[in-house]
């Protein structure tokens, strides 16, 4: 659901429809808040990665979105799911690894591409990836093409 | 020659046959299961027409995640069981740079800037090795590990 002046948000995550909002989303939150267009691909890329996680690995769940405040704007996603949680999260996070039919890049590459990462996880306790990105204060040459 | 005719297939992606080529473009936000639609699509469409490469056009998608590279990998690979190549045209600067980061390497995926690149970059191929190895020679090896994609020089 996207007001106007929409950056909150709290997106469920059912089905592969609802990874494709999540990313329209993300999109639409970063570029309002003048992300260049690096900054929105490589979040939103993180995001459909952890999105696909809580759908396929978590059963489901949702992602909230929310502003930071702060020297220059930034967003928090949060990804939640009530799934059997990831017992060794070194392991998850290790490049490769993956218990399904994946590339096993998800977690470690999601983690690369934003500024703040963050798993609250137990086994039987569901699982909650937290990321937070800040809009980068430099103009970017680069972004032309 | 270029007599082109759409090749059926679900979803709403694009697959045109150019001569010996499959041209297929990717647009937009693709759902996980019309990427995986397309991948059997594809399979089945060159086998069908017998075609020599299989052209991928990317400059429409915003985002590939580790999802969709593997998609496009393994349309790659089914491509080549069947004696196609396989390019990949047009990925954005952005997209490139993401995907250097997330550290997908998807070895064996051919890059070109455009889809005009790719498709002389098959008929090159097709003209100077009709029966040798199709391999890599004069084609561009996506390996972003090394640090290098390969799709530009600054
Ligand atoms: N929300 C989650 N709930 C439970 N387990 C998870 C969750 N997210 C990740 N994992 C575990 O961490 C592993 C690594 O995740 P990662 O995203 O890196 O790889 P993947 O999803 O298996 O493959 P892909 O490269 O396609 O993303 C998963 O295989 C899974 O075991
Ligand atoms: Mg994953």
């Amino acid at each position: 659901m996207q007001t106007a002046g929409g950056v909150s948000a709290c997106l469920p995550i059912h089905s592969d429809m609802d990874l494709v909002w999540v990313r329209q989303h993300v999109r639409q939150a970063a570029a309002q808040l003048g992300f260049g267009l690096v900054e929105q691909t490589k979040l939103v890329t993180a995001a459909s990665e952890l999105a696909r996680n809580t759908l396929v690995h978590g059963g489901g769940g949702q992602m909230e979105c929310a502003p930071l405040e702060g020297r220059s704007p930034g967003l928090r996603l949060t990804f939640s799911d009530d799934g059997p949680g990831i017992a060794d999260l070194d392991q998850a996070l290790r490049d490769g690894y993956t218990s399904g039919d994946g590339l096993g890049m998800g977690l470690g590459g999601a983690r690369r591409l934003v500024h703040d990462f963050s798993v609250d996880s137990r086994p039987g306790a569901g699982t909650t990836v937290t990321v937070a990105v800040w809009k980068s204060g430099a103009p970017r040459p680069r972004e032309e093409r | 020659m270029t007599g082109s005719f759409p090749v059926p297939h679900g979803g709403h992606v694009p697959v045109l046959k150019l001569g010996d080529v499959l041209l297929v473009t990717l647009q937009g936000d693709l759902h996980d299961g019309t990427a995986e639609q397309l991948q059997q699509d594809i399979s089945q469409a060159v086998a069908d027409h017998g075609v020599t490469g299989v052209v991928l056009d990317i400059s429409g998608v915003e985002i590939v995640d580790s999802f969709l590279g593997r998609v496009l990998a393994e349309i790659a690979a089914k491509a080549g069981l069947l004696a196609a190549q396989t390019v990949v045209a047009g990925m954005r600067p952005a997209v490139a740079i993401t995907l250097v980061e997330l550290g997908l390497t998807l070895p064996g995926l051919r890059t070109a800037l455009s889809t005009e690149d790719a498709m002389r970059l098959l008929s090159a191929e097709a003209e100077q090795a009709p029966q040798a190895a199709k391999g890599a020679q004069g084609a561009q090896t996506w390996v972003p590990r090394s640090g290098r994609t390969c799709r530009e020089s600054p």
